[in-house]
This record gives structure tokens, sequence and C-alpha cells, in this order.
């Protein structure tokens, strides 16, 4: 009956800006300082101090607001968004409500409800046990994150599941990233997710009760959050229960979901328009600025690559996940002229693709390497020749892998490699044929057995003559010759 | 040294200007006479002198405990606030003092500028120089006070429904409430964000302009300044040929004492007398000011003084011991019983569910309020009303009827509800209901948005068409 029930869930999405000075006063911004020592009467909330909006700021937000496509309010307003807590100086947090900043986008298949800006609360130290304020013995601030810019993004409830809600805000983060406007660093805070789930019979378009997580510091802890929360909310329904409106915490260590707050202490933070602040009318060049200041990004790169490449959504998705690895990939493709559908006569881009997807990024991992694409061992130009040597046959796939094994380790032309090996391909059909000839007769077994119609045995003589060749054989080529020779 | 007393600020200044008086020896004739401070008019007096650079070099300005002033004490009239010192000094005090003007001394209120009689304060009352069994107004009653008697020769205060219109005219000297944006709020301690203006307390309107033109000016710490456009310049306009009056034709309002609409009429013959014309003009919205301003003013301040909460400066009551009980003793006991009413009413004015019936219905009256005066301008030059329906009450008169007090600020409410400037000058005296000495009257004169200089030049043949010369403890 579970799989009835369909997911729906929604990301509020957090983003510290990495703008030099805070929000609305001149403090600069830092991470790991002393405490308390990037505050001054503003953003202390000292009696008659008034906030200045971070222009900075405001351009960032704009970069963020046009990269998700969201159009982008001619006027927004700030409003104070009232409550007690230490963190919170003024009792008020100024934030955008019912005009923001940026409205109505999209980042790949999911719509952006909208997005605005706001400032950070302070950072809370709880001594004692417990890490909470309750029970602690004494609880200190520190002001230095007061005041942070910060920009959420809220989604539409478009997900459907904590795989896609996970893989979505990596694609959020890598987009915000390449706009060069935050660390979106999740354990440092400066990208923060929380979702807000709900579960209803598919093929409804209602939408269910929800419920809130908040603050899962790693991509891995949101999708197991939002698994564990959808699981809670299916057993609860269908044992007869219903959902209540809650905001809940998920300990990643031991996978519980422990309730915050529910619906009935939620706060009234009686909004209303911050009256020390004229209306965000960013102007015409503050707009065209931003406008041109986007880079390529990550969603419209990845349908580039689908499109106008041909290349799979996986790999797709893996080179255009980094403007490095992505203009890596794309370099190689021009050095090797390669080009969509057979046509082209050449390589395909989709097999330079599955060298670096593969090969590549398989053999720097095993290393341990970074995979710095924007300063790689093996340059694009090595790597086409190398992708061109084993599409023209020159060298076998096997010797292919073992060149590039051996450029990461010590570089070099890719030719001279092959030569010094001795990896050229045996292309003289006579010799190719007696190789293979005396490897059916080694193995005497496999060849009863594919006369008999077993294909897969074929692996054992092929297995063979690779040995003898070292790799520079066209495993295609061998098989033909085996099952010549075994008068299919 | 007393003849130093007796002096303008501008014929002070002129005279230090010019090198006829020592600028330390001004001062230090001045701080003498706040020392002599009997209304309690004073919470801080300085114990030194000036600069001696600028247009106000030598004068001492008495300054009203809501600025902000480094390494002053700075209590808002609350004691909440009692013995916190700020790091920092506002903007109005810091171009005064560019001017050359020092700080005399920080003068009482009512609490976070909460009042019209001054009993708000929680360091007592400030006597009336006329008659001190009576009220200086508010709630930049001790900056009033101190001008009026005496003990300063020139003060700056705050005005958000009133506040420096009516103390002004109930102590009979000059106050004015400057367009909305003209002077930077920037260290002002906030009551209603989006009324508060600060504005000066002065001896005639000469002095107003002085001050005005001194503190005016866009602020980069204060996003909503923008400053007078031209500067100001000392007024002196003669005659009022051709200037258009319009008097609210809504004005038959019993409640005005008769002593006032007296001398209201007299002072509407001298204009006529000076060659102005007076007509009258509908603000029919003008009646709900006060409902409007009671709702708004509230709901700011209810989140404007949700900060002095213990954590980081000021009055703490540690309570019970958790967070939350520090909270309610520390508000509990560092506010006064006006400020936690006005919280109170503001923050359910804010409620969800009450949000559209409460402050999104005051701000569509505000609206409503703005554009009556912007008909209105488009026929007149200016409106003209009594400051305060009343002449000084009795300190206790009116302490137990808080809509009472209320209906004081009826007539100076509109203006900054339309974030205009407005200007009350001393017009006269009149006997208050129930008898005793005769009390001064001002006559309030709003103008549009910056339209300042035209203002003070009016107020100023007005002033000079009016002589009034009345004191405390004068002839009467
Ligand atoms: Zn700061």
């Amino acid at each position: 009956m579970s799989s009835e029930l369909e997911a729906v869930i929604g990301l509020e999405i957090h983003v510290q800006l990495s703008t030099r000075t805070k929000m609305f006063c001149g403090c600069e911004l830092s991470f790991g300082d002393e405490p308390n020592v990037h505050t001054c009467p503003v953003c202390l909330a000292h009696p008659g101090v008034l906030p200045v909006p971070n222009e900075e700021a405001i351009r960032y937000a704009l970069k963020i607001g046009m990269a998700l496509e969201c159009e982008i309010a001619p006027r927004s307003i700030f409003h104070r968004k009232n409550y007690f807590y230490p963190d919170n100086p003024k009792a008020y947090q100024i934030s955008q409500y019912d005009i923001p900043l940026a409205v109505d986008g999209r980042l790949g298949d999911i719509r952006i409800h909208r997005a605005h800006l706001e400032e950070d609360a302070a950072k809370m130290i709880h001594v004692g046990d417990s890490g909470r304020i309750h029970g602690s013995g004494a609880s200190l601030v520190d002001f230095n994150r007061g005041g942070t810019p910060l920009v959420e993004v809220v989604t539409e409830p478009d997900l459907r599941s904590a795989a896609e809600a996970a893989e979505w805000a990596r694609l959020l983060r890598e987009t915000v990233r390449q706009l060069d406007v935050s660390d979106v660093n999740m354990e440092e805070g400066s990208l923060r997710v929380d979702a807000n789930v709900s579960v209803r019979p598919s093929g409804s378009e209602e939408l269910g009760t929800k419920t809130e997580l908040k603050n899962m510091n790693s991509f891995r802890f949101l999708e197991r959050g939002v698994e564990a929360e959808l699981q809670r909310q299916r057993e609860l329904i269908e044992a007869g229960g219903t959902v209540e409106q809650e905001t809940l915490h998920f300990d990643p260590s031991d996978g519980t979901l422990t309730s915050l707050r529910s619906k009935e202490e939620a706060h009234d933070y009686r909004y209303f328009p911050e009256p020390d602040l004229v209306p965000l009318a960013p102007t015409e060049e503050m707009l065209r600025e931003a406008r041109e200041s986007l880079p390529e990004l990550p969603a419209a790169r990845i349908e580039r690559y689908e499109e106008q490449m041909g290349l799979e959504a996986e790999p797709a998705k893996f080179l255009a996940s980094d403007p490095g690895l992505g203009g890596y990939f794309e370099e190689a493709c021009r050095v090797a002229g390669a080009e969509v559908g057979p046509g082209g006569g050449g390589v395909e881009p989709r097999v330079v693709a599955n060298w670096i997807t593969g090969d590549l990024t398989a053999t720097l991992r095993q290393r341990g390497d970074e995979e710095d694409f924007a300063d790689p061992t093996v340059s694009a130009e090595d790597l086409a020749a190398l992708v061109l040597m084993v599409t023209e046959k020159k060298i076998s796939h096997g010797s292919g892998k073992a060149v590039l094994a051996a450029l990461v380790v010590e570089g070099g032309d890719p030719a001279a490699i092959v030569e010094r090996e001795g990896l050229a391909q045996i292309s003289d059909a006579g010799e190719l044929e007696s190789i293979v000839a005396a490897a059916v007769e080694a193995n005497p077994e496999a060849a009863e057995q594919i006369k008999a119609g077993n294909q897969k045995a074929i692996g054992a003589i092929v297995g063979a003559v690779m040995k003898e060749t070292k790799g520079r054989a066209d495993g295609g080529e061998v098989n033909r010759l085996i099952l010549e020779q075994l008068g299919d | 040294m007393s003849e130093l007393l007796e002096l303008t600020v501008a014929q002070a200044a002129r005279g230090i200007a010019n090198g006829e008086i020592a600028p330390d020896e001004y001062f230090e004739a001045w701080r003498m006479a706040a020392a002599t401070d009997d209304l309690n008019a004073y919470l801080w007096r300085a114990e030194d002198g000036v600069g001696a650079e600028g247009p106000l070099a030598g004068v001492p300005v008495a300054v009203k405990d809501i600025f902000c002033t480094e390494g002053m004490p700075t209590t808002a009239g609350s004691r909440i606030l009692e013995a916190y010192v700020p790091p920092y000094t506002s903007t109005a005090v810091r171009h005064l003092r560019e001017a050359g003007a020092g700080v005399l001394g920080k003068t009482n209120m009512d609490e976070f500028a909460m009042g019209s009689s001054n009993e708000n304060s929680a360091y007592g009352p400030v006597l009336n120089p006329w008659d001190r069994g009576r009220v200086p107004g508010g709630s930049s009653g001790g900056s009033a006070a101190v001008v009026a008697g005496g003990l300063a020769p020139c003060a700056i205060g705050t005005d958000t429904g009133g506040s420096i219109r009516q103390p002004a005219s109930l102590c009979g000297i000059v106050g004015m409430k400057p367009t909305y944006g003209a002077i930077s709020r920037y260290g002002m301690i906030a009551f209603a964000s989006s009324l508060d203006q600060c504005g000066p307390l002065t001896r005639d309107v000469t002095d107003a302009a002085l001050l005005l033109g001194a503190m005016e000016g866009r602020d980069p710490c204060d996003s909503t300044s923008v400053g007078i456009e031209g500067g100001v310049e000392l007024p002196s306009r003669e005659g009022l040929e051709g200037v258009r009056f319009a008097v609210p034709a809504e004005l038959a309002h019993d409640a005005i004492e008769p002593g006032v609409r007296t001398v209201f009429e007299e002072t509407l013959k001298t204009i006529e007398r000076l060659g102005g014309e007076i007509s009258e003009v509908p603000l029919p919205h003008a009646e709900h000011g006060i409902s409007a301003y009671y709702v708004i003013a509230p709901a700011e301040a209810s989140s404007n003084l949700a900060r002095y909460d213990g954590v980081r400066y000021g009055m703490r009551v540690e309570g019970g011991g958790d967070l939350i009980e520090m909270y309610e003793s520390t508000r509990a006991e560092g506010f006064g019983d006006e400020v936690k009413r006005r919280i109170m009413l503001g923050t359910y004015a804010l409620s969800s569910g009450y949000y559209e019936a409460y402050y999104g219905r005051a701000q569509k009256v505000r609206t409503k309020i703005a554009a009556d005066f912007d008909a209105a301008f488009a026929q007149f030059d200016f409106v003209v009303t009594p400051t305060s329906p009343s002449v000084a009450f009795k300190l206790g008169e009116k302490t137990d009827d808080p809509l009472a007090m209320y209906m004081n600020d009826f007539f100076t409410v509109p203006m900054p509800l339309a974030g205009i400037p407005a200007i009350s000058i001393p017009a006269g005296l009149a006997t208050p209901e129930g008898g005793g000495p005769r009390l001064p009257v001002g006559f309030q004169i709003a103008a549009p948005a910056f339209a300042e200089q035209r203002l003070l030049d009016a107020a100023y043949a007005l002033e000079q068409g009016i002589g009034f010369d009345a004191k405390p403890g004068g002839d009467d």
C-alpha cells in the first residue's frame, strides 16, 4: 500500500552570501574568528541604530534570482519578522515577505517559488550537556555571524523522492557556486537546507499535511532525513493515523526524528513593512550587470550536452557539474574533431565523455587525486589524441587504458608511449590469425562448448589471445576470427 | 554674565563670530544656569565646554535624552536604560557639534517619547516653568522647559505625534517638526520609525532655522533621510502679503478651550493685518488621525522596543533563571505603564488575523490624510490650527484617563502621519479653565513636504507681527 502514497517535497535553502560586509552594517564577514570581534552598534541592535542595505548583497541576490530564471521585482519590500531569541538582537529579523526580490523561476525541472534577501541570526553556544538551550548551564552568543546576508530560495513542492531532493539540492549548490556569490559549504553552514515533506495518494492533486525538517547539514543527511520522514508518514497513514503539522529535527547519528515545535507552538511573527528601509528598487545598471555576469550554468550546460552533443543524462550531468570539467571535455572534443552522428565519421562526443567519466576519473580517483580538471595531469590535447588512436583502431581499448594510466603518472606524448611500450595494434591479419589458431588449439574444452552453442565460453579463448598479444589485438576482430576458425 | 543669557542663539553666535563674546564664557554661563534646574528638566548635565569653530561655535544645546551621545548616559526616560552609555553618537548631535555647538545636558522626557505631559518619565515629571503645578507637555517636556525656564538657550527634541510642538506650545516657545527625512534618525532612539523626526525647540523662529540648518542633511546611516534641498537660510520675510492660509473646516472642535480659541482667532486677525488671506479648507480625514496614530505608532513601537531584552545592555532582571523568565522580569520591571500599554496595543494590532483590520486600515487612513493635505496645498500655502486644544494642564489631571491624554495630540498628529513639516510659535496667553495665571498658547502652521524655508519665513513674519514677549514668572 505504501507504494500508492506519493512523496511531495519542497525545499527551502538558505545561502549565505560571500560579500565583504554584513547585510545592514559595515562589519566584515568572517568564519572561525574570535567570538564577537565583528560587531558594531548596528548588528548588536543598540538603541537608535538603523539598517543600511548592502548593495553588493543586492547584486549577488539579483544574480541568484536571474540564474534561477526568476522574475525580478521592480520594487521589493523588506519586512520585520518579530520574535524573541538571544541570537536575534533586534528581536526582529529583517526579511522579505509579500513582495520578495525574485519569484516564479525554475532550476532544471523544479519550479522556484521565490528567492529573497534577509539577514542571518547570531550563533548560540549552549554550555552544558544537552547542547540545547533548555537545560543548559549557560548560553553564550557570538554575534560575528549575526547580520550575514542570506538569500532564501524556496521551491514549489515539485520533488517526488528523497533522492531527487538531494540531487536537485546538489544542482542548486553547483549553480550558486558557479555564480561566485557564496562558499556554499554545508558543514560551515553557508548552505542550509530545510525540507517540507508530505505524502498523498498517487494521482491526487491535493497536498497532504506537511512537516518541516530543519537544517540538514549534508546532502546525504538530507536524503536520509527525508526518507525517514516519508517512511514515518506512510506508516502513520497506513496505520490509520494523520500527519500533524510540525517542525522536526533529524538526528543522523541514530536516524531519529524529534519534534521541535507543533503547529500550536508556531510563532506569530507579526510581519509588517520595515519602516527603516525604502523599497529595494534595482537600477537598470544593476540588472544589466547581473544579467551579463551570469556564466553558462549547469542546468543549461546539461541541456546542451544532451541535446547538441548527444550525451546520456548521467555523463551530461557529471561533466556539467563543474565548469573546469565541462571546459576540459569541450576542449578535448574540439581537438579530436568530435561530432555527433554518423556523418561525423570520426569520434563522437559521447565517446570522449566516456573516457573522461570512466577511465580518467577512475584513474585519478585511484591515485587519490583531486579531480581538478582546470589543471589536469593529462591535457585535453593528449586525451583527444589517445581517444582518436583508439577510435581509429591504432591501439586497442585495453592499450588505451594503459596509455592513459602512464599519462596520469608521468605525462608525455601518447603516441610516444604507444611506441615505447609496443602497444600498436597488430594490424597484420596473418599474424593475428595464427595466434588465434594457437589459442583455439590450447583450449579444446572451450572450443567444444562454443561449437555446442555456448557463446559465453568464447571469453576463455579471447583472454588467451589478449594475454599472448599483451592486449594489442582488437577484441572485435579476435571474436570474429575465433568463430570463423570454429567453422561458424 | 546674565546679559549673555538674554541673547538669542543667533545673537550670541554673531557675537562669538565677531569676537565680542568668548565661546567658553558663553557656554560656562549657560552651564551655571543649567545647574540651577529646579524643574527636574535635566537628567544629566555637562561638566565642561565645547569647541570654538563653526556657525554655532560655543552654543550649548540641551539634548532630549532620546539621542544617543557617546560617553554620556542616554536613558530615553526609561528605567530599562538606566546607566546605559551608548557607544556612538547620533547624527543630529554630531552635526550640531561639527557646527561648533556642545551638549549642555540631556533632558527629561516621557519614557520612550510616549506621552503628552512628561509624567511618563521613569525619572519623575518635569515641571512647567510658567506654573510648577502644571505639566510642560510631552514628550519633549524637558527640552521645552529648559528653554522656557532659562536653563538652556536652545534644545532639540523629537516629534512623533506632536512631541516637539505640543510642549513648545505649553511652554511658550518655538518648536518645529521638519519633514520626515529632513534630519537623520540615526542614533535617535526609535519610538515609531515611520513618524519620528528630530527638530529644534527655541526661543524664536530664527534660532529654529539656525539649528535646523545645522542638523538637516542626507545621512548614509539613515536610508530614509534625504535632507532639505538648498539647505536652510535664516528667515527675514516682512509681512504676509498674498500668503494664503487655510483653517480646517472641521476645526469647530468643542474640545478647544475658550481661551485657546480666542488667541487662535486673534492670531488669524494678525495674519490678515500682515496682508495674509484666511480661508477654510476641508480636511475630512484628519479627525481619524488620532485613531490611525494610536494603531501605527504602538505597532511600530512594539517591535522597536523588543530589543530591550536584558541580553546585551541595559537593565537585566534574572527572574527564576530561565530565558523566558529573564525576558519577562526585565521588561516587567524596566518599562512603565504607558509603554507597556502601547506595546500590548501594538502587538495586538500586528497579530495575524487582526493586521488588516487595524494596521492595514490605519495605513489607509494615513494615505487619505496625506491626500487631504495635498489637496489643501494645491490651493493654499499653509494650513493653520491651534497647536494644542488646551493650555498646560495640572500635574496628575489626565494621568488616569489615557484617552483624554491622547486627545491632546488631536491637532499635531495629522502632520507626522502625512510626513509634512509644522511649526508651533507662541501666539499669546490664555487663562486656563478653572482659573489661575495666564499661560501660553501655541499657533501651529503646517506646510507641504520640504517647504521648510517658506514655513520658517512665514512663521518669522507672523512672529514679528504677534510680538509675543511674555516670560514665565513675568508681569501677569
Ligand atoms: Zn555590525
